[in-house]
């Protein structure tokens, strides 16, 4: 039986690359949402729609949000990205993202061992999440 | 400090925060957009946003604790609590809750891929079923009636109730022969169990249904905001004959791409308040960290009970409020 702390003999090669890409991006991603949280609480940065108008909206449904503060849905969180809470959607952004990173290094190691099956599989996935992160699919807007 | 006294605090601001949330009133400041959908259940808030983040912290720790204590994923019992007894939006409630078991499925499965417990070839196919679905499921779920979401998730944490008390899942099922979708998608292996001591070979079978059924679990993951991975782990334990340790870390990983299609999906759409989902996603995970040594000093069989009261209540609450019974 092997020690505690170290990799178990059958996890393969691939799991622990998959898992290492995995890891570095979800504590990267952990860390910024943390730091940019407190930028935005504390007010370093001035935040697009105030925290004290927040409450206005939690209650009501997303369409209104957006409606009431003027916001459009999908990639223009992107331009908004100097205000305090929009800085946010970065790190989420990242940690939404990793798992793409991720698949992307899995389609090299699989195509570079031949394995067409698994490979097809991954290009199936990223088609999939790409889908989903490119912004064309989106509800609750106006 | 006795587990009790620890509870106490968190009990007393979770009671006043239900109080506080039962009932609702349309603020004057919102009064000019309302015409925008049927339902308008926004209100006017006498207490800062820093009060309700605390709230939500301390609601997401307890769940945390609790979600850990009866070995399912936080994001069921966070919608179905929050969703139920506070006043937020389910949309935002929705895009909060797939932050914290996507965070959560990312903590945890890097851990579970080294020590072998999860099987990254069996979630290729798996994954993608699920994470497909739940962008059906996500687009579906922002543009349907909030009552009919709220009561299609009360029924599912009903059924979810119902699966915890009859679901016999078993440690190492008996698969005599492995199918051959499973052979030509390479899904078999070995794990270490470090409770036998030994490594335990595997492999599956019904692989279709297993991959039909994720496309149904990624379908309610995206249109109620949650990782299903008590779903996940059914399936790949009772269907297509898992080790149960394998299917608990498998789970993970496949939560990891579900949440990442529908997050995405929330992401874009504006469903996702940092206020509501940072504080949340803090709490689920101290939750989980403090939960791990208060496992250590209760019962297991009290903490299910526990668990198993909260789903049930909150699912009964989620349906009456979905039917206007209980608003």
């Amino acid at each position: 039986m092997n020690q505690e702390g170290q990799p178990s003999p059958s996890s393969s090669d691939l799991q622990l690359f998959y898992a290492r890409i995995i890891d570095g991006g979800a504590k990267l991603g952990f860390v910024l949402l943390l730091v940019t949280f407190v930028i935005y609480v504390t007010g370093l940065l001035a935040p697009y729609v105030s925290l004290e108008e927040v409450p206005r909206y939690w209650s009501g449904p997303v369409a209104h949000y957006l409606k009431a503060t003027r916001l459009n849905p999908g990639w223009t969180w992107v331009d908004k990205l100097k205000y305090g809470d929009f800085l946010n959607y970065f790190p989420i952004a990242l940690m939404a993202g990793v798992i793409i990173l991720g698949y992307l290094g899995l389609l090299w190691r699989f195509l570079r061992q031949g394995e067409t099956i698994p490979s097809l599989i991954v290009v199936l996935q990223l088609l999939v999440l790409a889908l989903a992160a490119s912004g064309f699919l989106r509800a609750g807007g106006y | 400090m006795r587990v009790e006294n620890f509870f106490k605090p968190l009990f007393a601001l979770g009671l006043l925060a239900i109080w506080h949330g039962w009932g609702d009133s349309v603020p004057e400041g919102l009064a000019a957009v309302s015409h925008l959908r049927p339902e308008t259940p926004s209100r006017a808030e006498p207490y800062p946003w820093w009060i309700w983040a605390l709230v939500l912290f301390g609601f997401s720790f307890v769940v945390g604790i609790l979600s850990l204590l009866g070995g399912m994923g936080g994001g069921t019992l966070f919608v179905s609590v929050v969703g139920s007894f506070l006043f937020f939006h389910l949309d935002f409630v929705r895009g909060a809750s797939l932050l914290v078991a996507l965070t959560g499925a990312l903590s945890a499965g890097p851990g579970l891929l080294r020590y072998g417990m999860g099987n990254l070839r069996l979630s290729l196919p798996a994954g993608l079923m699920t994470s497909t679905g739940a962008i059906i499921g996500a687009l579906l779920g922002l543009r349907v009636p909030t009552a009919v979401v709220q009561v299609a998730l009360g029924l599912t944490i009903l059924g979810v109730v119902i699966l915890l008390l009859k679901a016999k899942r078993t440690d190492y099922p008996e698969v005599q022969k492995a199918d051959e979708l499973s052979r030509v998608l390479g899904i078999a292996g070995v794990y270490l169990d470090r409770a036998l001591g030994r490594e335990v070979p595997w492999q599956i079978h019904r692989t279709s249904l297993g991959l039909v059924m994720f496309g149904v679990i990624g379908f309610m993951a995206g249109l109620f905001g949650i990782g299903a991975g008590w779903a996940n782990v059914l399936v790949l334990n009772l269907v297509m004959g898992v080790p149960l340790k394998v299917a608990v870390g498998t789970s993970k990983l496949i939560v990891c791409l579900t949440n990442t299609a529908a997050a995405w999906v929330y992401l874009h759409s504006g469903a996702l308040l940092l206020i509501l989902a940072v504080p949340s996603v803090l709490g689920m995970m101290l939750g989980s960290w403090a939960g791990v040594g208060i496992l250590l000093r209760l019962a297991p069989i009290r903490l299910k009970v526990v668990v198993i009261a909260l789903l049930l209540f909150a699912g009964a609450r989620s349906l009456l409020k979905g039917l206007g019974v209980w608003s």
